[in-house]
């Protein structure tokens, strides 16, 4: 091949790069904007649900639940516009953008769930909530990881609730807490963890689970522990 | 709560988390397969490029091109194949991470090969066709052929020719040597049109800066050996004409070793 030819092959390849590269730009600058919208509608969320940290708020729970379905059906909504932007098969290509957007909802979801029913929220019940598939297959997804970070963040957040129950006057609820968390901590030790960003949150989970403990303590050495069936 | 009912999501929790441990096992396990695969690939490459480095002072150039390209196969069948299975079904971008560094070694080897043999720059879809797999398919009866690939995404092709220009300015120092005086003037004239491709791009990654940071190196290594061939080609013999490379400034700093060395 001569000196021209070889010219051209290379000037193609760059212009064939950069067309897709141009392109690629502005899908991403779509998806940022989309996410930029989830997140000022997770923050939202978590605005309202901090009312059960107040006295008045958690003997209102199930009201304070209720007033966040409206931001969940926004997000919903929101999902389903940023799901329709990405080509099938690239999920992976594009979703640290929205990665953080998703931990965020699904802990949301997890801690209105836990208000609500005081039990675990399943996988189904947050993809439910939040507007995304269960599995890869079916389309725009919720990783597993992700799954698993926000019930941990949820974590951090209920030993902050069982806190301000005892401040409040609730003195059952630290105790409930407390067994939840417990629970959990069980549960997560079942898992083999690589060294990546769950497990660094994970590591975080027995200083959570410490801090429970310490409010269930300092209740029982001034007896008022509540009776079991009070 | 009561008692019992405390226990069954006791239970219920833990049932959870034994379905999640064995998906994220699975999943890291598929991983690690993948990574295992991909420093295969990347020592094989890196083999097939020294062979290839070899053929400058040999008179054989041929029949070592020819084993370059039957390693070069062979990492295709007995690397690629493998890899290519553990990723059907999958998303491409999902592993991407655990076999990118085999991918680009390997482009650079298959771009190293093609560059030598036709002085061309071989194209994406080449690369892409070489790792598109035909197999008979297992789970339908009859067995159907079905096809997988390894995707080879732009951006990665793009880093592994940014790669090729590090290989291409040894073997032009290194062909001085066996008497090719024409050699490094080609490669400087490839060399520059690749800096200029770079050079349009603009802002890619962190990782494509790197790169064309060090396409430039190489390219003013290359410029002061035509340099230097220009003007004292005449006055030394042959055989020592690398040496003298060696005392030119821009190229004094060990341009053999630096890019081996690092990874």
């Amino acid at each position: 091949m001569d000196a021209h030819e070889s010219a051209e092959r290379i000037a193609e390849v760059f212009a064939d790069f950069q067309s897709y590269f141009s392109k690629e730009q502005d899908l991403r600058e779509e998806i940022r904007s989309t996410v930029r919208e989830l997140e000022q509608t997770a923050r939202e969320i978590h605005a309202v649900l901090q009312k059960v940290h107040q006295k008045d708020g958690s003997e209102n729970v199930v009201n304070v639940c209720k007033s966040t379905e409206s931001h969940f059906e926004t997000a919903r909504k929101q999902f389903k516009e940023l799901s329709a932007k990405i080509p099938e098969n690239q999920y992976y290509r594009f979703n640290d953008h929205w990665k953080y957007a998703l931990q965020k909802l699904s802990f949301l979801s997890a801690l209105v769930t836990y208000l609500k029913t005081e039990k675990l929220v399943s996988r189904e019940e947050t993809a439910a909530m939040i507007g995304v598939k269960l599995r890869q297959a079916e389309g725009f997804h919720m990783d597993l990881d992700d799954y698993l970070i926000g019930l941990l963040q949820m974590a951090s957040e209920l030993s902050r609730l069982a806190v301000n129950s005892v401040t409040a006057g609730d003195f059952h609820r630290p105790m409930r807490i407390a067994k939840f968390v417990a629970e959990l901590d069980a549960g997560f030790r079942l898992l083999n963890l690589k060294n990546d960003a769950l497990r660094k949150r994970f590591d975080g989970l027995k200083y959570d689970l410490k801090k429970v403990e310490e409010v269930v303590y300092d209740l029982s050495i001034r007896g008022l522990k509540p009776v079991e069936g009070t | 709560m009561l008692a019992e009912d405390v226990d069954q999501q006791k239970s219920h929790i833990s049932q959870c988390f034994q379905e999640y441990q064995k998906e994220l096992d699975c999943r890291h396990d598929k991983h690690e397969r993948l990574v295992k695969l991909s420093r295969d690939v990347t020592i094989e490459s890196k083999r097939a490029i020294f062979l290839m480095q070899r053929s400058s002072g040999s008179n054989k150039s041929d029949e070592v091109l020819d084993q370059a390209w039957q390693k070069i196969k062979g990492i295709q069948q007995q690397k690629f194949l493998p890899m290519a299975k553990e990723l059907h079904g999958e998303d491409p971008h999902q592993f991407l991470r655990a076999y990118s560094a085999g991918l680009q070694e390997y482009i650079e080897a298959v771009s190293f090969y093609h560059y030598l043999k036709s002085k061309t720059l071989v194209s994406l879809e080449q690369v892409q066709s070489d790792l598109t797999f035909t197999v008979q398919s297992d789970d339908t009866e009859p067995p159907q052929e079905k096809t997988i690939i390894v995707h080879v995404p732009p951006s990665e092709y793009m880093l592994g020719l940014a790669d090729l220009t590090g290989e291409l300015m040894r073997f032009a120092i290194n062909s001085v040597g066996s008497g090719n005086l024409d050699c490094p003037n080609d490669v400087c004239a490839y060399l520059r049109r690749m800096l200029g491709g770079f050079e349009s791009l603009g802002q890619v990654s962190r990782e494509m800066n790197r790169k064309v940071y060090t396409l430039r190196q190489s390219l003013q290594k290359v410029e002061a050996a035509c340099y230097t061939l220009q003007i004292r080609g005449s006055e030394i013999p042959k055989h020592m004409l690398k040496d003298v490379f060696r005392s030119v400034p821009g190229a004094e700093s060990s341009y053999m070793e630096e890019r081996d060395l690092d990874e």
